[in-house]
């Protein structure tokens, strides 16, 4: 179960950085801790919103959809269920092919790297190999 | 194997221990003292403020007409005619050397909760010589920013993006050193009775009912060559 805790833990710390992207997003959060004005850039950029809706609060909703799915699969009635770790690496999978068009975006596109993204793009791929390998070890038992 | 219940407990904790940790640096990283920029609005002018500055200059010094406008960042019809009419202006009006452009500030605070920022983003980038950059910038994002709770962030996002030396501004903004410059414009504004903004100041008359391009060719036409205003 130790792959669930420590997708818990991942989306935890991925559901504070997108909160606190979005809350700048909605002018609550003045200026950004970044130090080059190129958070700013890309959290403003075209490329912040997707269908309309703000990319940081898909990324809370995401994270936590993650959370929860790890926090319920850690629950004693579903602990030696199999559709926690397939939810949980279907959302990572989801979470890592969005984050990589996004990188893609900041790097050729708007030519403006954001720290809190990248935080944001390694917590996914770690949450990505945690959910393949919690998978992998369900299929295998 | 199923964890033992005891045995989430140092899990729970560090899960605790996360949210907190988080929680708390975000309240931190939102109300720091830099986080945000306030300019202050009614300072005292002093002489220094003012100094050699009539407002921001566009175009030939000879120009026979001299068109003074008086703005605010965060008005819908400021907005309009900077992104509609503008561009016309300066190209049949300014570029041909017909007329120098004078922009004023005429922030309306108790309406606008963000225009005088933007006033003062647009002056710290003055300060680099990109002033028309940025004011066109800050203009053309008015519509995601002026609802913002806080607008600072995109008006730093259009200091970089314009090209500024994003630390210059930045300490540009904190000193908030153009304060007494905008409420100079401020007042200035107010002696002269500007009853709305935009209004523009040309030959000595004020017109306040949102020229377009068109009415302020045919303005300069009928008074050039104009002496310039004082």
């Amino acid at each position: 179960m130790k792959h669930r805790m420590a997708a818990a833990l991942l989306s935890l710390v991925g559901l504070m950085v997108a909160t606190y992207l979005y809350l700048f997003k909605i002018g609550i959060v003045g200026t950004m801790v970044c130090g080059t004005g190129a958070c700013e850039l890309v959290q403003t950029s075209r490329w912040s919103r997707f269908l309309g809706v703000e990319v940081s609060l898909l990324g809370v909703l995401g994270y936590l959809a993650m959370l929860g799915v790890s926090l319920a699969g850690l629950q004693p009635v579903l602990q030696q269920r199999r559709w926690p770790a397939t939810a949980l690496l279907l959302l990572a999978t989801g979470a890592l092919v969005f984050t990589g068009w996004l990188t893609y975006a900041e790097l050729f596109l708007i030519h403006a790297i954001c720290r809190w993204c990248v935080a944001s793009a390694v917590i996914v791929l770690l949450l990505f190999l945690v959910a393949f390998y919690g998978w992998r070890r369900g299929r295998a038992s | 194997m199923a964890a033992a219940p005891g045995g989430m407990k140092p899990f729970y904790t560090a899960l605790g221990v996360v949210a907190v940790a988080g929680l708390g640096a975000i309240g931190w990283m939102a109300l720091r003292p830099h986080g945000s920029v306030a300019i202050p609005v009614d300072v005292t002018v002093l002489a220094a403020d003012t100094a050699g500055f009539r407002g921001y200059l566009l175009g030939s010094a000879t120009a026979p007409v001299e068109v003074s406008e008086y703005a605010d960042f965060q008005c819908p019809g400021c907005q309009r005619f900077e992104m509609m009419q503008f561009p016309t202006v300066r190209r049949q009006l300014i570029e041909t050397g017909r007329v120098r452009w004078r922009y004023r500030d005429f922030p309306l605070d108790a309406i606008h909760k963000h225009t005088r920022v933007a006033a003062h983003a647009a002056a710290c980038a003055s300060d680099q010589n990109k002033y028309w950059e940025m004011h066109q910038a800050i203009y053309a994002g008015q519509p995601e920013w002026e609802n913002a709770g806080d607008a600072a962030g995109f008006f730093r996002r259009y200091a970089s993006s314009v090209g500024l030396d994003v630390g210059k501004y930045d300490e540009c903004m904190k000193s908030a050193r153009y304060a007494g410059r905008i409420q100079a414009s401020h007042d200035e504004a107010l002696k002269l009775n500007v009853p709305s903004t935009p209004t523009f100041l040309i030959a000595g008359r004020l017109y306040s009912n949102g020229l377009t391009s068109d009415e302020l060719k045919h303005l300069v036409d009928s008074l050039a060559p104009a002496p310039a205003t004082p």
